[in-house]
């Protein structure tokens, strides 16, 4: 059991404030990713869980415990880094054993173990090597083993992947997904590359500029951003927004066509679809078509619709070329709605999300 | 000119420079060391370990240097640790500990002696303070041990500098993250420094080690001032056969022993300090 409670941490460098009230609860055995742009101070609250960085203000609780004032060694976390800080002057064994042996593990415990976790990262073979005679994966992989060997309650990793080129990355994305759910670990993974975060997370929390935007499994991320910027954000292209204007009726109109939407105060609003959210019709939204890539699956197309961009995924069989005019029409269950003041999403109904 | 050559001929003049002035005067030395008037023997090195005053001049020697190379192998990874641990004044600090280093031998042995002489100043602060009734003569041939102790702490205070300098700069090399690993896998402070830094500080160590511990076995001048004759060194002698007694021949024999004693130490560091191939930072 290793639930993380994450309190009001804020943390400021000199006058940057870096991090902002942040609340997270990660519970037993979740993998938690934390996804954001760089310098959104990702590695900064992960340090600060681990210990490695004392929070301005603000708890740190794993299982009921509160660590904040404790030294690394004592929280019962173990950590894969982003430059793997595989000890160069050990071998693999011995970097894996390097834990357990701190831990006073009895020795013929610590072997078993060590051989167990080499076997689970497939590097038996490489256990009397140095750091120096390994490649980037292998590396990754014995950083992974020296974190797993522990059995810890969390383990803790930043951007483990983000060194290793990227057919290696996808194989060990796959792998750390297997290995970790095997564990039953409570994990927090920091990630940059939304495709990884998506493909890993039980939940993400995706940041921005020091604050946690939006908390939720990836479906809910994907389908109901909680925010503008993390409709921007995740989605690759991500989410088309246009300009809505409320009509004398309520309704409100987007790209000449009349859309029901939220009854609220504003005027304008953001109307929001993803472009594999529109099909091509007879009616609809007006769009001038600038550029048309064919990737096989599918067409993305790039036009423009009143002055604002806006892309579509389309059947790779429509007759579409540059110029054209094409009329498109959003699926109306899949339209959200963001209020440009705030960049809230704006709920359809008062009781609705 | 061919780019494989370039290298061969951008390191001639210094070539040429180290056999002018260090190659021909050491083969000359070696000759003289080796040759007693008719051929090549041993004479020359019977002759000085043979003298009364060898055994105890070697014994002196070599126990200077694993007395005082130790402790300031000690005071300087010390040293080295607390400055690196600084945010503020680290510079300062540094700049002020190696003062030391600008002072010549001689220099030092005379600073040294100037504390320990029946008239110098730890005589007036004991007898200021009372616990002696009158001024002592310390260094004297009554009190070997106090002659060994003021020697060591003259080269310690003298030499320890140029050790602490090295490894300031070896430990600025070992990257953060390493650090940062040893604290997660539950390394406390001390455990950090015997399995990370030490391993880690290894070239410098051997680096630093070399140079202290070849430099412990020529000590001379601090010698003189502070023993004089009642603590003889080897290269005291080497100076006594060269200029006293004329006796080049004996001279070489007794420079080449301390030669050997170098080389056989400087393997040694090196053995025991070498890293393993790809275990380096
Ligand atoms: N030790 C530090 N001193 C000053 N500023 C820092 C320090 N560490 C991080 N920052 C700043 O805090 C912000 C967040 O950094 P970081 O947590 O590393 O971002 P991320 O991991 O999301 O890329 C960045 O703007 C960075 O420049
Ligand atoms: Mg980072």
């Amino acid at each position: 059991m290793a639930e993380i409670k994450i309190k009001n941490v804020a943390k400021n460098f000199a006058s940057y404030q870096a991090l902002n009230d942040i609340n997270l609860t990660v519970s037993d055995q979740e993998f938690m990713v934390l996804l954001g742009a760089s310098g959104c101070g990702k590695t900064t609250l992960l340090r600060i869980i681990a210990g490695l960085e004392t929070a301005t203000q603000g708890e740190v609780w794993i299982n009921d415990r509160r660590v904040d004032h404790l030294p690394p060694k004592d929280r019962g976390i173990a950590m894969v880094f982003q430059n793997y800080a595989v000890f160069p002057h050990l071998t693999v064994f011995e970097n894996i054993a390097f834990g357990l042996r701190m831990h006073n593990h009895p020795s013929a415990e610590i072997t078993k173990r060590v051989h167990r976790t080499a076997e689970l990262m497939h590097i038996e073979r490489l256990l009397k090597r140095y750091s120096g005679e390994l490649s980037g994966g292998q590396r990754q992989r014995v950083a992974v083993a020296r974190a797993l060997a522990m059995e810890p309650d969390v383990i803790l990793m930043d951007e483990p992947l983000s060194n290793l080129d990227a057919l290696l990355r996808l194989e060990m994305r796959a792998e750390l997904k297997g290995v970790l759910a095997e564990s039953k670990t409570t994990a927090i993974y920091v990630t940059h590359d939304q495709v990884e975060a998506m493909s890993l997370a039980d939940r993400i929390s995706v940041m921005n500029q020091g604050r946690i935007v939006q908390a939720s499994d990836p479906v809910d991320i994907y389908r109901n951003p909680a925010e503008k910027f993390v409709a921007g954000f995740i989605g690759n292209p991500p989410m088309n927004f246009l300009v809505a204007d409320k009509r004398p009726d309520g309704r409100w109109t987007v790209g000449g066509q009349p859309y029901d939407g939220p009854s609220c105060a504003e005027n304008t609003l953001d109307f929001a679809i993803r472009p594999e959210d529109v099909v091509l019709a007879e009616t609809g939204i007006k769009a001038k078509v600038n550029v048309v890539e064919p990737l096989g699956a599918h067409l993305l197309v790039t036009c423009d619709v009143n002055g604002a961009q806006f892309r579509a995924t389309l059947d790779s069989d429509a007759n579409i070329g540059r110029g054209d005019t094409i009329a498109l029409q959003p699926q109306l269950d899949r339209i959200r709605w963001f209020n440009p003041s705030n960049g809230m999403r704006q709920s359809l109904e008062k009781n609705d999300v | 000119m061919q780019a494989r050559y370039l290298p061969y001929v951008l390191i001639a003049p210094v070539s040429v420079f180290l056999g002018l002035f260090f190659l021909y005067p050491f083969y000359l030395v070696a000759q003289t060391a080796f040759y007693d008037g008719a051929g090549w023997s041993l004479k020359n090195f019977q002759e000085v370990t043979s003298y009364w005053k060898f055994p105890s001049s070697f014994k002196n020697t070599l126990w200077l240097a694993a007395v005082v190379v130790p402790i300031q192998l000690a005071l300087a990874l010390l040293m080295a640790t607390m400055v690196n641990a600084m945010k503020k004044g680290r510079d300062l600090v540094l700049y002020i500990w190696t003062i030391p280093l600008g002072i010549s031998d001689l220099a030092a042995g005379i600073i040294w002696l100037a504390i320990f002489e029946q008239s110098g100043f730890l005589n007036s602060i004991m007898h200021g303070l009372g616990f002696i009734d009158r001024p002592t003569a310390l260094i004297s041939y009554q009190n070997p041990t106090l002659i060994f102790v003021a020697i060591a702490l003259a080269e310690i205070w003298r030499a320890t500098a140029i050790m602490l300098v090295i490894l300031v700069a070896g430990i600025g090399l070992i990257p953060k993250e390493y650090y940062e690993a040893a604290q997660v896998f539950g390394a406390g402070r001390w455990k950090q420094f015997v399995r990370i830094t030490l391993p880690l500080l290894r070239p410098s160590l051997s680096t630093a080690l070399v140079l202290r511990v070849i430099l412990a076995f020529e000590v001379f001048a601090v010698v003189q001032a502070l023993g004089g004759t009642l603590f003889p060194v080897l290269m005291s002698e080497t100076y006594a056969y060269q200029f006293e007694l004329l006796n080049g021949s004996a001279a070489a024999a007794v420079a080449l022993i301390i030669l050997g004693i170098s080389i056989a130490s400087t393997i040694a560091i090196l053995r025991v300090l070498r890293v393993p191939k790809g275990a380096t930072i």
